[in-house]
C-alpha cells in the first residue's frame, strides 16, 4: 500500500510538471522570427540587374570591396518599408553605405516608393523570384543585414528599423569595418 | 439574376486588395517539370518544406508569392540535377532545422527519438511483469 502512495505521488509529480511547462510556454510570447543561418557566412554569389534607372545593380563583387555595407531587403508593396524610411535616412546621414534588393518589384512601382520616402540607397538589385533573398536566409521584408569588407554576412536585423535599433546596427557596422 | 451580371464583372476588375505585389509568379512556382519522374521528386520534397511566410504550411500548400518562390528553387535544383536532399541541406543551411519538416537526429532533437523507445521498453517490461507469469500470480493470489 505504502509502495502504491509513493508511486501515485511521483505520477502526480510528474503530471503537475507536464502542465507547469506547458503553462509556461504558452505565457511566453511567441517568436516568428526566423533567423538566418547564413550569419557569419561569406555572401553567396549572385548577380542582379537595377531595379531603377538611377541606380546600379548588385552583385556578390560589389560587397566584397573592402568597405562594409548595410543590405536592405525591401519592397515597394511592403508597409513597414515605408515606416523604416527616416531610419534608413538616419543610418545614411551617419555614413553608412546602404546598397538594396527590390524584391519581386516592377521598376515604375520602386521608383514611385523612392520618390515618396526618399533613396538611401547607392545601388538596388532587382529580385523578381526572391532567388537572393532565399540565398541570404532571409524570410521576409524588410530585413536589414550587416555585410563586412570581404562580403562576410556579421548580422542580420529582422523586421522593420525602428528608432532605438539604430545605434545597435551603426554599431554592427563599425565592428565590421574594423 | 441579370442584375447580378455587371456587379460581379466589377468585382472581377477590382484588382485583389490584399494583393501582395504586382510581379508573375516565379516560372516554376505554378508548372510542373516537364520529366514526372523529377516531378516526383520536386513535390515529394515541397510536401516536408515550411513556408517562411505561413509558418504552419507547406510550401505545396501555400500561395504566398515566396513559398512559390520557393517550388521555383526547389524544381529548378532537381531540374539542374540536384538530389532532394541535396535542396533540403541548402535551404537548411540558410533556414537551420526549422525550414524542414523532416527532424533529423541532432544534439537537440534525439530525445524526440529516443524517449519513444525508452517508453516502448518501460511498457514491454510493465507488461512482461504483469502477464509474464500468470501461473506464479494466480498461484499467490489463491495463497493469499
Amino acid at each position: 500500500m505504502k509502495r502504491l502512495r509513493y508511486s501515485l505521488w511521483i505520477i502526480v509529480g510528474i503530471a503537475s510538471a507536464l502542465f507547469g511547462l506547458f503553462a509556461y510556454q504558452l505565457t511566453q510570447p511567441k517568436d516568428e522570427f526566423v533567423q538566418s543561418a547564413m550569419v557569419g557566412e561569406p555572401m553567396p554569389d549572385f548577380e542582379l540587374p537595377p531595379a531603377v534607372p538611377a541606380r546600379p545593380g548588385l552583385s556578390r563583387a560589389d560587397l566584397a570591396d573592402g568597405e562594409a555595407k548595410l543590405l536592405n531587403v525591401f519592397a515597394s508593396w511592403c508597409i513597414p518599408c515605408a515606416a523604416e524610411a527616416p531610419q534608413l535616412e538616419a543610418l545614411e546621414r551617419s555614413g553608412a553605405n546602404i546598397v538594396a534588393v527590390a524584391i519581386r518589384d516592377r521598376p515604375e512601382d520602386v521608383e514611385r516608393f523612392l520618390s515618396v520616402y526618399g533613396n538611401p540607397f547607392t545601388r538596388i538589385g532587382r529580385d523578381d523570384i526572391s532567388e537572393v533573398q532565399l540565398a541570404i536566409g532571409s524570410s521576409g521584408v524588410p530585413e536589414t543585414f550587416v555585410i563586412d569588407g570581404d562580403g562576410v554576412i556579421t548580422y542580420q536585423h529582422i523586421g522593420d528599423i525602428r528608432e532605438n535599433d539604430v545605434p545597435k546596427l551603426l554599431e554592427e557596422l563599425r565592428k565590421a569595418q574594423s | 439574376m441579370r442584375w447580378l451580371l455587371p456587379i460581379l464583372a466589377a468585382f472581377a476588375l477590382l484588382q485583389p486588395a490584399a494583393a501582395q505585389d504586382r510581379m508573375p509568379p516565379a516560372p516554376y512556382a505554378y508548372t510542373q517539370l516537364e520529366d514526372p519522374a523529377l516531378e516526383e521528386q520536386a513535390r515529394e520534397l515541397m510536401h516536408t518544406l515550411r513556408c517562411l511566410k505561413c509558418q504552419s504550411q507547406s510550401i505545396a500548400d501555400s500561395d504566398a508569392p515566396m513559398a512559390g518562390d520557393m517550388r521555383h528553387q526547389v524544381r529548378s535544383r532537381i531540374a539542374a540535377g540536384e538530389s532532394p536532399d541535396e535542396v533540403r541541406n541548402w535551404l537548411v543551411s540558410r533556414y537551420g532545422d526549422y525550414v524542414s519538416y523532416e527532424p533529423q537526429v541532432s544534439s537537440t532533437t534525439w530525445p524526440l527519438f529516443a524517449i519513444p523507445i525508452v517508453l516502448l521498453l518501460l511498457a514491454g517490461t510493465v507488461l512482461l511483469r504483469r502477464i509474464g507469469r500468470p501461473t506464479d500470480t494466480a498461484d499467490e493470489g489463491e495463497s493469499a
